[in-house]
């Protein structure tokens, strides 16, 4: 770990100013803003981040959970993982969410991790823990170690020739299933945009993994109203019972009516280089009967373009149970 | 059942009992090694190699030694001479990797220590050794996992001496296998597994002019003093080894790393107090790991069951330069009775850091391979498996032509049946369903060596009517402490909370390893003999002190028991406790000394003395989502006289949930480009966690043995390990119909499985 700055911001445009200085968001940014630090810290220590400062936010008003007139929910960007997962409306409304916090990490981490802390979560790769290996997130043009190297955990959605880097958060997958907006303060004011659009594909700047610039500060994410009739569900697939990342999961929100399902959300972790939300899937489903054909026809389409690695093919087939099977158990108790 | 004519009722001899050293751990007061400070400390974090073959070209130390707080960076050329050392007589001298560190610019595995960086504090120290530039020629690692033995000698030298490669041999066990009816002829693989206990290794040494102090985690705090003492040339008696408790250590600190006479050297080149502590990726690459090995395994049977021949043929991993023995042929000659026997092994070797024993080295992943034969046999031959052990009983231990000193393995069979309902069991694949999932159930059998190592100890009797024992062996954490006060309190009726235990220092008298489960065996004897002494002194004491009752007594004519003095004519009626004597002596305390012979590895032993044991576990499996969990084991063991059931049942049963983890969990996997260990770290190196432990029965039989010791205590620490991933593959191919025969069984194995829900 490299000797670094740390100060405190007591409003968002002290942190916003600090943060503004550096010339990147992304991988190597000199400032950082700090909040957990469950992933961060663990970085700096094995000097895979190197950041002069850390601006700590945990003490802006960005730390409650609040429902919004449309029936929505607002969720600050410090509040703690163990706060989300146990929210009543959480629980109630967004099960999947409630879910995904609670199959990540393990009650210590979750009381210090935080919402924009977990959007930012990086991943798990083991070439880009270590700075002996080459790696192209971490350091790029150098090479990736792990296509040729092991890559079992890794993913096999949205890979490219640079990167095949997982995205290793739970949360991430039922925000995405959710379609979550990320809201965001800059130097330029305010914007916001869905959880979609927020993190980035590798291709040729794996360094590069959301659109954040420098100076932008999450603030807080919405979550639309719950989809009338809707029921949702994460399920989480690893080799032990707990304390691992997923191989595969997914989560889904899924509307029956009339024997038919109206409306479906879904979206896979373990496999995807971002939070994979799956469109292909959610057509198959659409306007059809809930039947095991059905979700495996979904699952099959969820997974078309997948590129295994050497060692990563099988998460083809456990996704396809994953998501099956997730599928058959949000519909089964309706 | 066990007899206990001559364990008194009131003994604390198998009695659950209470860690006495819990209250100390639980509040965070009991000092671990590195918890100890001292006046001046510098603290020191080594600077490892990031290639595993090649040589250093130029170790650049300026930028690190010009940091705040950094007081040297030692390399080859400034700390100073480390000599090698060399294995001694009994348990002394040994020591895995044995090049002395930083002697040569050659490096040969990742990680390998290439300088030290010593600072006023561990962040300074750690910036340094950071900022230390090495470059490297470098060429490609050899970390090959298939593995095709090298060309060896047939005899070969190993860390504790010399082996035959041939290992076993009786019959014509290749013509009986040609021959046999039946046959089967597989190979299992077990990988590379670190030994993760959860307290790092660490050292803190200093010098006081020509003698040097070291505070470490050893199982061995002997045998480190022995290896220090030629690394440095110092006398033995110029070396103290201090370890109070141990955080685990499965082995991995059973003999001495390269990092203690690093810390040791900077201490003597800096003049102060040196402390290093390892990192968890350091545990990974420079303190030994389970060797990854290759097992063939043939055996030759009737149709009826009966084994006619037995093959084993292992090769194991090994690293450049040293020639760690993995024994997998450990328990093969004398498990079962076959005629025709061969034991074989090869050794390949790898730019990897030296393997070392790892709990129940040898035999637990021999005895994963040959029990994973037995069980795929009784499924060819269409036998039930425990069945096809009980055929196969031996009578006596066949590989050294004489009896076992105390075998009940065909009772733990029987016994572990009942218990688990094995009766039930219906051998059709995937044909046992509950609650919507599918069960399967599999079996295996145990066995750990038994026997001495030398001993000595101490026991006081003071004026308070309280003890103190004194022992210079460990508690590695599995409640050494507390078996010492046991058997004190039986020896002189002081009970167990007032009975003062001393351990982990090398200026007490000279206790056993804590390894091959032989502390507590070692110990009994030891303890009793100093205890009877202690009686002794005793009681010449209450013979010639002006004023006490027994004045006029001679020293014969008395006797020492549950505490009280008395004449032996009299009977205990009319004695004193002993804290009177001494008190009216004004006496503090009388002493006592006892010590015991090693029977390891004796000649020409009259019994082959071993613990038993075996596993039935239920596995659960939901096809739909690839998940099995180990749900059930039943585990019995015949481990002799159990001195604390409380803490032994504990013992098993941390070794069953070992036992899942490296049937289905634990993998160091070794990046083929560079030849690091990649998932060097707790969350992708995957151990159990508690919310994968089953529910565990454990039995033990409990018959004394009385050729290892007066208690008939055998030790506990590794049979527990032995068997249970074999009974696992086992209850996996029961539940999927997939033959796992290379561990860890993974997911992507059982996505092959045909069985549906």
């Amino acid at each position: 770990m490299k000797t670094f700055e740390l100060s405190r911001a007591d409003d968002p445009g002290q942190a916003i100013a600090a943060g503004a200085k550096a010339t990147t968001a992304q991988q190597g940014a000199e400032i950082r803003f700090i909040a957990g630090g469950t992933n961060l810290v663990d970085f700096m220590k094995l000097n895979v981040e190197t950041p002069q400062t850390l601006v700590d936010i945990t003490h802006l008003p960005f730390d409650k959970i609040e429902a919004l007139p449309d029936g929505g929910l607002s969720i600050g960007a410090v509040v703690r993982n163990s706060d989300l997962a146990y929210h009543p409306v959480v629980r109630k409304n967004y099960a999947v969410l409630s879910e995904a916090l609670l199959s990540g990490a393990s009650v210590q981490l979750r009381n210090m991790a935080t919402t924009a802390g977990n959007l930012l979560q990086r991943t798990r790769c083991m070439y880009f823990r270590d700075t002996a290996m080459p790696c192209n997130k971490r350091q790029p043009g150098s090479g990736c170690a792990a296509i040729t190297g092991i890559n079992r955990g890794l993913a096999i959605l949205g890979t490219s020739e640079h990167c095949i880097a997982s995205n290793p958060s739970d949360m991430n997958v039922a925000m995405a299933a959710l379609e979550a907006t990320i809201h965001i303060r800059g130097t330029k004011g305010e914007r916001s945009m869905p959880i979609a659009d927020f993190h980035l594909l590798p291709g040729s700047t794996p360094e590069r993994e959301t659109v954040l610039e420098p100076g932008d500060l999450i603030t807080h994410v919405t979550l639309p109203p719950p989809a009338p009739g809707s029921r949702s569900l994460y399920l989480k697939l690893r080799d032990r019972t707990s304390f691992e990342f997923a191989l595969a999961s997914a989560a889904v929100v899924v509307t029956v009516a009339g024997g038919k399902i109206t409306r479906a959300r879904v979206a896979l972790g373990g496999v995807g280089t971002k939070p994979w939300r799956s469109p292909e899937a959610e057509a198959e489903l659409t306007g059809q009967s809930a039947t095991p054909a059905v979700f495996q026809k979904a699952a099959a389409a969820a997974l078309r373009d997948a590129k295994p690695q050497s060692q990563n093919g099988f998460k083809v087939e456990l996704a396809k149970r994953c998501l099956a099977h997730a599928l058959k158990l949000v519909t089964q108790t309706a | 059942m066990p007899t206990t004519e001559e364990i008194p009722m009131a003994s604390p001899i198998g009695r659950d009992t209470p860690r006495i050293d819990g209250p100390l751990k639980v509040s965070g007061t009991a000092h671990y090694a590195s918890d100890f400070h001292f006046p001046g400390l510098l603290y020191a974090v080594p600077v490892e190699a990031t290639i595993a073959n090649g040589r250093i070209r130029q170790l650049d130390t300026t930028a690190a030694e010009k940091m705040p707080g950094v007081r040297a960076i030692l390399h080859r050329a400034n700390i100073g001479k480390i000599f090698r050392s060399s294995l001694g007589e009994g348990m002394e001298g040994i020591c895995i990797e044995r090049r002395p560190p930083l002697v040569d610019d050659v490096i040969r595995y990742y990680g390998q220590y290439v300088a030290l960086a010593v600072a006023d504090t561990f962040e300074a120290a750690k910036a340094a050794a950071d900022a230390v530039r090495v470059t490297y020629d470098k060429n490609k690692p050899n970390v090959e996992s298939q593995l095709k033995a090298d060309d060896d000698p047939p005899v070969v030298a190993t860390t504790y001496g010399t082996e035959k490669r041939l290992q076993s041999e009786r019959g014509d066990a290749e013509a009986a296998f040609a021959s046999a009816p039946v046959k089967l002829d597989q190979t299992y693989a077990t990988p590379s597994e670190t030994h993760n206990p959860i307290e790092l290794q660490g050292t803190t040494a200093m010098w006081d002019g020509a003698k040097l102090t070291i505070y470490e985690e050893s199982q061995a705090i002997f045998n480190m003093r022995s290896v220090l003492a030629q690394m440095f040339g110092l006398p033995q008696e110029n070396v103290r080894v201090i370890t109070k408790f141990v955080g685990s250590g499965f082995g991995s600190k059973l003999w001495p790393w390269t990092h203690c006479p690093l810390a040791a050297a900077a201490a003597r080149k800096l003049g102060k107090p040196v402390k290093l502590v390892l990192s968890r990726k350091m545990m990974f690459q420079s303190v030994g790991h389970r060797a990854h090995t290759q097992q063939r395994v043939r055996l030759g049977a009737t149709p009826e069951g009966k084994l006619v021949s037995l093959q084993q043929d292992y090769a194991y991993e090994r690293s450049m330069l040293d020639d760690y023995h993995e024994n997998c042929g450990e328990a093969t000659s004398f498990q079962y009775s076959v005629p025709n026997l061969r034991v074989h092994f090869g050794r390949a070797k790898r730019n990897i850091g030296s393997p070392s024993d790892m709990r129940g080295p040898g035999a637990v992943p021999g005895l994963y391979a040959t029990e994973s034969a037995m069980n795929e046999l009784a499924d060819q031959l269409k036998i039930d498996p425990v069945q096809l052990r009980v055929l196969n009983e031996p009578k006596i231990d066949e590989g050294l032509k004489i009896p076992f000193s105390s075998r009940h393995y065909l009772e733990c069979l029987q016994v572990g049946a009942e218990k688990f309902g094995w009766s039930q069991r219906n051998p059709e694949v995937g044909s046992m369903k509950r609650d919507g999932l599918t069960l399967g159930w599999g079996m295996a059998g145990a066995a750990w060596v038994a026997a001495r190592f030398a001993a000595a100890a101490n026991v006081e009797l003071r004026d308070d009517g309280t003890a103190r024992v004194a022992c210079g062996t460990q508690d590695i954490g599995t409640g050494t402490y507390t078996i010492l006060a046991q058997l004190t309190a039986d020896k002189t009726g002081v009970p167990v909370d007032k009975v003062e235990v001393v351990l982990g220092d090398t200026s007490l008298p000279e206790g056993p390893v804590s390894g091959g489960s032989m502390a507590t065996g070692s110990v009994v004897p030891a303890v009793f003999d100093a205890a009877d002494n202690a009686a002794k002194s005793l009681m010449t004491l209450a013979t010639t002190t002006a004023g006490s009752p027994f004045e006029k007594n001679e020293p014969d004519d008395l006797a020492f028991e549950s505490g009280r003095v008395f004449v032996k004519a009299n009977g205990p009626a009319g004695g004193i406790p002993f804290a009177d004597i001494l008190r009216r002596a004004n006496v503090r305390f009388v002493t006592g000394s006892g010590e015991s012979k090693a029977t390891f590895e004796k000649k020409k032993p009259k019994f082959s003395t071993h613990s038993f044991g075996c596993h039935f576990v239920e596995v659960t499996w939901q096809p739909e989502i690839a998940r099995l969990r180990v749900n059930r084991v039943v585990t019995v063991i015949d481990a002799g006289r159990i001195i604390n059931p409380l803490a032994g049942r504990n013992q098993i049963e941390g070794a069953v949930v070992m036992g899942i983890g490296m049937a289905l969990l634990e993998h160091t996997t070794y990046d083929p480009q560079n030849g690091a260990p990649i998932n060097s770290n707790l969350a992708d190196y995957i151990v159990a966690v508690n919310a994968d432990a089953p529910s565990i029965d454990v039995h033990f039989l409990g018959y004394p043995d009385k050729v290892i010791n007066p208690v008939g205590a055998r030790g506990i620490g590794e049979i527990g390990l032995a068997g249970v991933a074999a009974a696992i593959t086992a209850a996996t191919y029961h539940a999927t119909g997939v033959r796992v025969r290379a561990l860890p069984i993974k997911i992507e194995d059982l996505l092959t499985s045909s069985i549906l829900a």
